[in-house]
């Protein structure tokens, strides 16, 4: 089996690659790694249909979600894997620039990829550029990667225009994750990982990323983790934008065929902490991570987070209740970018899977939180 | 041959004037901060004169008609 991590490093030349790569990636069955899961192999053949050898190529390594490494590892263990990725992209939807877009605190990742980019060739080099996604969350979003690059403001803007039809200086432009196109280099190379790259969190023995053939459980990827420090409460699937499960149910799922990955973090919440406080306090961060620029986001996830916070401080009360589930779903679909939507899907998971702990929250003294950022 | 449209806002430039819910309650409401919500699917051929005039008033331009895909 191949895996990402533990595929040597080495500067391979590059395969050979026409648009049957294409193919082979929709064969493969390859979706974004950054969280959306959208198929990669549409993307590509949107770019392509498109480009006049002018596309724009931005690697996101931005990697805002808080709990997740992933992304960082490959960047400084994987970095010619990932060039490599982002080489072929060029090549095969005929680019003239790659923007390597990674987070402002990502500084050993940044090195490492200098570095890697230093050993290549001339004409390889002079295709790429760096970029410092600023530290926010809403800046790994595509269309703030877009803006951040062409106009120095990491905030979404509104689409269409998508980046396909017009991104980085008004040329199509594909935007991909770090991992997404370290897959592709090993799906060119005729070796695809078979796997799911994961970030482990919260109340787990060994935190960080583990990589685990496809099919492998839930329960299974965390006993690698060392297992859980203590009994658990649930488990957060996908990271902020995830949702929360019963680990009864979370335990026995496969990772890759029964779950919504997200971005790859699993966050174990011990049934000491409080899910209410914890929700509350993810909520609060979400809340302050809208970039304010929509009505509904930035009313509606404060107002959220607001609810939240009174069930968390002064105890349960059936009109917050009430209004959380009423926001909830009138907050979906209505902001320029996902994150609203993604912000929605982790309240309604914590209001069903907490259902009775927020009906019968009693104010208590602040806990610590565990996932919160 | 009849055409389908929906409305669709631009959540950015939209900042809750409300006019649009004044002209066409019929398919947009506010919520609690007086934001736009729409109701789903095509637009009633009825409606469609004042969904026309709901998008030429709207004082910040950010909403539009838009052709739906054909289902049928
Ligand atoms: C609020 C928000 C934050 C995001 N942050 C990231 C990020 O940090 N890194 C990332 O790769 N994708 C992030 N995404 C997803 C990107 O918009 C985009 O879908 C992704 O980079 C595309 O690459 P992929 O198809 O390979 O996943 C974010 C999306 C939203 C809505
Ligand atoms: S939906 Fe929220 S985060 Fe996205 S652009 Fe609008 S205000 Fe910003």
């Amino acid at each position: 089996m191949t895996r990402l991590l533990a595929t040597a490093d080495d500067r391979l030349p590059l395969p050979r690659v026409d648009g049957r790569i294409i193919d082979a990636i929709h064969q493969s069955g390859l979706v974004g790694r950054g969280g959306a899961g959208f198929p990669t192999a549409i993307k590509w053949r949107a770019v392509a249909d498109r480009s006049r050898g002018n596309a724009v190529i931005v690697v996101n390594g931005a990697e805002g979600e808080p709990r997740s490494e992933k992304d960082r590892l490959l960047m400084t263990t994987r970095p010619h894997l990932m060039l490599d990725g982002a080489f072929i992209a060029a090549r095969v939807l005929k680019a003239r620039r790659i923007l390597l877009y990674i987070g402002e605190r990502h500084e050993s990742a940044r090195q490492s990829m200098l570095r890697a980019l230093g050993q290549r060739d001339e004409p390889e080099r002079a295709l790429v550029s760096f970029a410092a996604a600023p530290a926010r969350y809403v800046a790994g979003a595509e269309m703030a990667a877009i803006h951040f690059l062409n106009e120095g403001i990491a905030t979404p803007t509104t689409t269409p225009p998508y980046p396909f039809e017009r991104g980085v200086d008004g040329v199509p432009t594909l935007v991909q994750n770090v991992e997404t196109l370290a897959r592709v280099a090993l799906i060119a190379r005729g070796t695809p990982a078979d796997t799911a790259l994961i970030t482990l969190a919260g109340a787990v023995r060994q935190p960080g990323v583990v990589e685990v053939p496809s099919g492998t459980t839930l329960g299974e990827a965390l006993r690698l983790g060392g297992g859980a420090t203590e009994s658990p409460r649930a488990v957060l699937v996908g990271g902020y934008f995830g949702s929360w499960m019963e680990p009864r149910v979370a335990w026995p799922a496969a990772l890759d065929r029964d779950l919504r990955l997200g971005c790859g973090v699993i966050g174990v919440l011990p049934a000491s902490r409080c899910p209410v406080c914890e929700t509350a306090g993810i909520m609060r961060y979400l809340a302050s991570e809208s970039s304010a620029q929509c009505g509904p986001c930035f009313f509606g996830l404060r107002a959220l987070a607001d609810a939240s916070s009174r069930i968390a401080e002064h105890g349960s009360s059936a009109d917050d209740l009430r209004r959380l589930q009423r926001w909830a779903t009138e907050v979906r679909g209505r902001g320029a970018c996902k994150h609203p939507d993604g912000a929605v899907t982790f309240l309604a998971s914590a209001l069903t899977v907490f259902a009775n702990e927020f009906a019968q929250h009693e104010a208590h003294e602040a806990r610590e939180v565990q996932l919160s950022a | 041959m009849s055409r389908s449209f929906t409305l669709t806002i631009d959540r950015i430039k939209c900042d809750g004037r409300g006019l649009c819910a004044e002209l066409l309650p019929e398919l947009i409401r506010l919520d609690e901060w007086g934001y736009p919500i729409i109701a789903s699917g095509a637009i009633p051929e009825h409606l469609l004169p004042l969904a026309q005039r709901a998008v030429d008033d709207c004082p910040v331009l950010a909403l539009a008609l838009r052709r739906a895909d054909r289902k049928q």
